[in-house]
């Protein structure tokens, strides 16, 4: 069965190069680098090596880069991290109601120790307005955490002006950028953002690595207490494999992400035009400008996602829906109702997203297999109108 | 069968995992599916912190990646919702002591996961049941006991007709149960040992008013009356009793007290003896039958009024959409909101829901 790989956002293939530059460490390379010898120092130098490619990329110092286990834990470390140090000074944090579950999550349990937390809301796109965070801001806000682009819709968030507006009132500004990092241009010298989490298998590298840019003089209290590493803010020997497959995926980014990214949405939109060219009744998820090169989230009316998902599946085709319960199931997702979307839209909706592999004969095998799952399961609803009547609309 | 699609509904339990393994060994291409109908989180968050339906789908997870089959979990949670927990919210504020497992396997099992098996080009459903299903040359269907009595499920399953069952299978439903786990064990299946589920899978015994207040059932105290209407103290609310029910009345008495019969409007709960528990007939209403059809307007059959009863010999008449089944002999506890489910030997003819039950007082 052919195979056809659209699920970019949930992780990414392994690029070859990554994987050529991580080979040594699996084998002669085995060193702790906190250790003073030679074993120790060669990998040492390696992952400061990381170090300083994924600062190149990010444009910060190397040294406001913290090596975590993950986004997951990098936006742990910044939302906690924060909070333990500057529960003093305040107890309100501000972030958004379509924020991933390592936010959100993070915030409800600060909520029971005591903190006030203000989920902003998103406009009809999907977008948190700079106005929305305004309003939000109290003298007691200590921190404003805001991702960069949403995992889901691609929504790009307007990270300068609410970075601005978070500082002027005295708030540590954090962003998460796992799904912007290598699919847009981030400049942390000038973004008026205090912390910036990424991670490693969203950008074609191995998972079980992620990371916080925390700026300068930015004070956080550390998550994980051990040995010194990471100077102290997260203990444990370092991820060194997943840390150099970062530092390799980075650099490839710094070099090429240009090109990479004007072919990948190049193929996105052939995908989308195809798709609104030739299946009636789609509703496009998310800002028709303002979004991820990469993704495209469909509404199928009439059809559920899950039904769809399964059939794609089963046709060699991964995509995703919604979001995932801890069983598995599949639930609407609660980014697209805080966008307004109508619950039954919100249930037969489709993430697609693109990215290294992807080829013309992939998008156009998989417009067709979509269409015929769309085709055969509208037959099957008793809601859907005929094809006549569709045509005549 | 020949690289035609199923569905096999998983459990995680041993039964719904060797009916996967032979249909697979029959070259159906099967697909693992697991339905995710409440969060119960809420009924076992008391009982060390575990969740057991989550773990049950681990299993089934594992026991298709034995297979090396896909295997999917399906969000019927609304569904659930509607069919089965509201409805058995409402039959017990009405008194009645509601079956919904058998709600469960006509709403969810054969209806939502028949619609299931068309969306993903299935032929059909199967299940661990033990229950028989022949099929006539004419592709009528019908629906036999388990020969092993200890194990049928028959009871659970007399609202399908003949129309659902040709795309209904029971792989293991003529085996016995030391067979299904021999070759559950032998496949190498993560479950071979599993113990059987027993309560309710959304309300275990100890949590049946915790359940129903949540639903926003109250609890309202009311009298216990005898026959002649002469109270006999206070009860704690009707959702607490069942008919034929004896202990934790709290009811001094020189005989042991039994509940005959609850009237929920009036919030009475009336007792009397044993033999005060005993029917002469049933009154059922929605009825069905798995042909289609009663055999004829007044009929002979075996009369099972609860799940574990040993049934009984009765004559049935047609009345409109109801039956009035008359027992040779006197039943206990006939209670409304059971199903009562009539069979010719092995066979199921069909059965309805007992509205309410005729005492021998009448």
């Amino acid at each position: 069965m052919r195979r056809i790989y659209l699920d970019h956002n949930a992780t990414t293939p392994i690029h070859p190069e990554v994987r050529k530059a991580v080979e040594p460490y699996l084998s002669e390379q085995f060193g702790n680098p906190s250790s003073i010898h030679w074993a120790g120092r060669d990998v040492r130098k390696g992952v400061e090596d990381a170090r300083q490619a994924i600062a190149a990329f990010f444009r910060c110092q190397p040294l406001e880069v913290v090596f975590a286990s993950s986004g997951t834990e990098s936006d742990n470390l910044a939302i906690k991290g924060v909070a333990y140090r500057k529960g003093n000074a305040g107890k309100h944090i501000v972030t958004s109601q379509v924020e991933h579950p390592a936010v959100i999550n993070a915030c409800r349990f600060l909520e029971n120790q005591g903190f006030r937390v203000t989920y902003a809301p998103v406009n009809r796109h999907g977008i948190v307005e700079p106005e929305s965070v305004r309003k939000a801001l109290t003298r007691d806000t200590i921190l404003v955490s805001i991702m960069y682009a949403n995992n889901e819709t691609g929504a790009i968030m307007p990270i300068p002006e609410i970075g601005a507006i978070a500082r002027e009132a005295g708030a540590i500004m954090h962003t998460d950028a796992v799904q912007a990092a290598g699919k847009l241009p981030i400049d942390f010298g000038t973004l008026p953002v205090d912390m910036l989490t990424f991670s490693g298998h969203k950008v074609n590298a191995l998972k079980g690595a992620g990371g916080l840019i925390i700026r300068r003089g930015t004070e956080i209290e550390a998550l994980i207490h051990g040995g010194h590493q990471e100077r102290g803010r997260r203990g444990g020997t370092e991820n060194v494999v997943g840390i150099i497959a970062m530092g390799k995926s980075f650099e490839l980014l710094h070099a090429g992400m240009e090109k990479e990214v004007a072919e990948t949405r190049r193929l996105r939109d052939q995908f989308e035009k195809e798709l609104f060219g030739r299946i009636p009744a789609l509703v496009l998820n998310g800002p028709p400008t303002e979004r991820l090169p990469n993704t495209v989230n469909i509404s199928f009316r009439f059809v559920e996602g899950e039904a769809m998902l399964l059939n794609l599946d089963m046709m060699g085709i991964a995509c995703s829906s919604g979001s995932a319960c801890t069983s598995g199931s599949l639930e609407p997702s609660p980014i697209l109702m805080a966008m307004g979307a109508d619950p039954t839209d919100a249930q037969g909706a489709l993430r697609f997203s693109l990215g290294l592999g992807n080829t013309d004969a992939d998008v156009e095998y998989a417009v067709s297999a979509i269409e015929s799952v769309v085709g055969k399961l509208r037959a099957l609803s008793p809601l859907y109108p005929s094809a006549k009547e569709a045509k005549a609309r | 069968m020949k690289g035609k699609r199923i569905l096999a509904a998983l459990s995680g339990g041993v039964d719904s995992s060797v009916a996967a393994l032979l249909l697979q060994r029959e070259g159906w291409e099967v697909i693992g599916i697991s339905m995710d109908l409440y969060d119960f989180s809420k009924v076992t968050r008391d009982r060390e912190g575990t969740c057991c339906s989550l773990d049950d789908l681990y299993d089934a997870r594992r026991v298709c990646d034995t297979l090396n089959i896909p295997y999917y979990v399906l969000n019927l949670r609304d569904e659930f919702r509607r069919e089965v927990i509201d409805p058995f919210v409402r039959e017990y504020s009405t008194g009645r002591t509601p079956n919904p497992c058998i709600l469960c396997n006509e709403h969810m099992k054969f209806r939502a996961l028949l619609r299931k098996a068309d969306e993903l080009g299935a032929e059909g459903v199967a299940t661990g049941h033990y229950a028989v299903i022949r099929r006539d040359p004419s592709g009528r269907c019908r629906l036999f006991a388990a020969p092993d009595e200890s194990k049928d499920q028959s009871y659970f399953l007399f609202s399908l007709d003949s129309v659902r069952l040709q795309r209904i299978l029971f792989p293991v439903g003529e085996m016995e149960k030391s067979e299904v786990r021999r070759i559950a064990g032998e496949a190498g299946l993560p479950v071979f040992e599993k113990r059987e589920s027993q309560d309710i899978c959304f309300v275990t015994d100890d949590s049946y008013t915790e359940f129903l207040n949540r639903s926003g059932i109250r609890e309202q105290e009311g009298l216990f009356l005898d026959r002649s209407g002469n109270v006999l103290g206070t009860h704690k609310g009707v959702v607490h009793y069942t008919v034929g029910q004896r202990r934790g009345l709290g009811i001094a008495s020189k005989e042991p007290l039994y509940v005959v019969a609850i009237d929920a409007e009036k919030n009475e709960v009336i007792l009397g003896t044993e033999n005060d528990t005993l029917s002469a007939h049933a009154t059922v209403g929605r009825v069905s039958f798995v042909s289609g059809a009663p055999p004829t307007q007044q009929f002979r059959a075996t009369a099972k009024v609860r799940f574990r009863h040993a049934g009984a010999g009765a004559t049935v008449r047609v009345e409109e959409n109801r039956l009035k089944v008359v027992f040779d002999t006197p039943q206990r506890s006939v209670t409304p909101g059971q199903a009562l489910v009539l069979y010719d030997g092995k066979e199921v003819l069909g059965g309805g829901w007992i509205e309410c039950e005729s005492a021998s007082r009448s």
